[in-house]
């Protein structure tokens, strides 16, 4: 979908978060001169083209005590990292799960996953048992505990909004 | 942190009211009014609970991103995360556990935008990003149930 300039100012807007008041998407509106009702039409749209993966509360899972969490990663043999992907996706404990390109010889790695628990010995236990359903095809894999968090914001997709008496 | 708090937290992670009054609309699902909804909100914002209300985008939908990893001398740790963290369209800027030790991803508005930061982080840290976009994405959201 092709986004114009009024729609990356509401994604940039967006950014801090819907504000706290009543009205909250009249009150994101009024910095981008747009009424509710048209701010309201924009986000439909955006989730209806797929744009949106989900739209509420998003928490910090850290904050929460899910702070085991750890990025796992897996070497699949090329063929197999399609099925062995979608079965990953499907389980309870695995909140990310993508593809991505090796780069060796520094990064043999194929597979990502993202497990948040609350517990360290939670994630290597799950790994585990995901080696065991993975069957013969894993040809390695590597837990990345996180150790700390630098910066966790949104995604910069969209422009900065402009201030109040700008154009 | 109490059992309202809670449902906040875990049933309003999607399907958030793209209505007028959202606030009112959660309250009247869990006996609540308006006001007392955005008061909740409000302070499990202050507390770190809650990072923000609004939209995830989907990766590669809206603009261009990619995940990036440098392997830090750990005496240099600090200093170039702060490097990569200056910039605001570095999104998550973790350190882990591995020879490559600083994980950071990279959203733009375009693709051009997102090598630039990377090529920019390479000259001013001497360090060259490892470059991991996104090819195809099997689950992305992290929106999952966290009481059950």
């Amino acid at each position: 979908m092709e986004l114009n300039e009024t729609d990356r100012r509401l994604i940039g807007a967006l950014r801090r978060g819907l504000p706290l008041v009543e009205h909250p998407y009249a009150a994101l509106g009024a910095e981008l001169g747009l009424d509710e009702g048209a701010v309201i039409a924009r986000l439909q749209r955006f989730m209806e083209r797929g744009l949106i993966s989900r739209f509420g509360v998003v928490v910090d899972h850290a904050a929460l005590g899910f702070d085991g969490n750890a990025m796992v990663v897996w070497d699949i043999p090329d063929a197999d990292v399609e099925g062995v992907g979608r079965m990953f996706a499907g389980l309870s404990w695995v909140s990310l799960c993508y593809r991505r390109p090796r780069r060796l010889p520094h990064w043999r790695y194929n597979l990502f996953t993202m497990i948040h628990a609350r517990q360290r010995a939670f994630v290597e236990d799950r790994v585990g048992v995901m080696t065991v359903l993975a069957d013969s095809v894993v040809q390695a894999s590597a837990i990345l505990h996180t150790t700390r968090r630098f910066k966790q914001t949104a995604a910069c997709y969209g422009t900065a909004p402009a201030a109040a008496g700008e154009a | 942190m109490d059992a309202l708090d809670q449902r906040l937290l875990d049933e309003f992670q999607r399907d958030f009211g793209l209505t007028p009054r959202p606030y009112a609309d959660i309250g009247a699902r869990l006996g609540l009014d308006e006001a007392e909804v955005i008061d909740r909100l409000r302070r499990l914002t202050g507390a770190g609970a809650i990072r923000r209300i609004g939209p995830v985008f989907r990766p590669n939908r809206v603009g261009a991103s990619t995940l990036a990893a440098l392997a830090v001398p750990p005496d240099r740790l600090e200093e170039i995360a702060a490097v990569v963290g200056g910039y605001a369209e570095v999104n998550h800027n973790y350190a882990r556990e591995h020879h490559l030790n600083l994980w950071f991803v990279v959203t733009a508005p375009d693709a051009g935008r997102v090598g630039e930061v990377l090529e920019e982080i390479a000259r001013s840290t001497g360090l060259t990003p490892l470059d991991l976009p996104l090819e195809r994405d099997f689950h992305v959201d992290l929106g999952f149930r966290l009481w059950n």
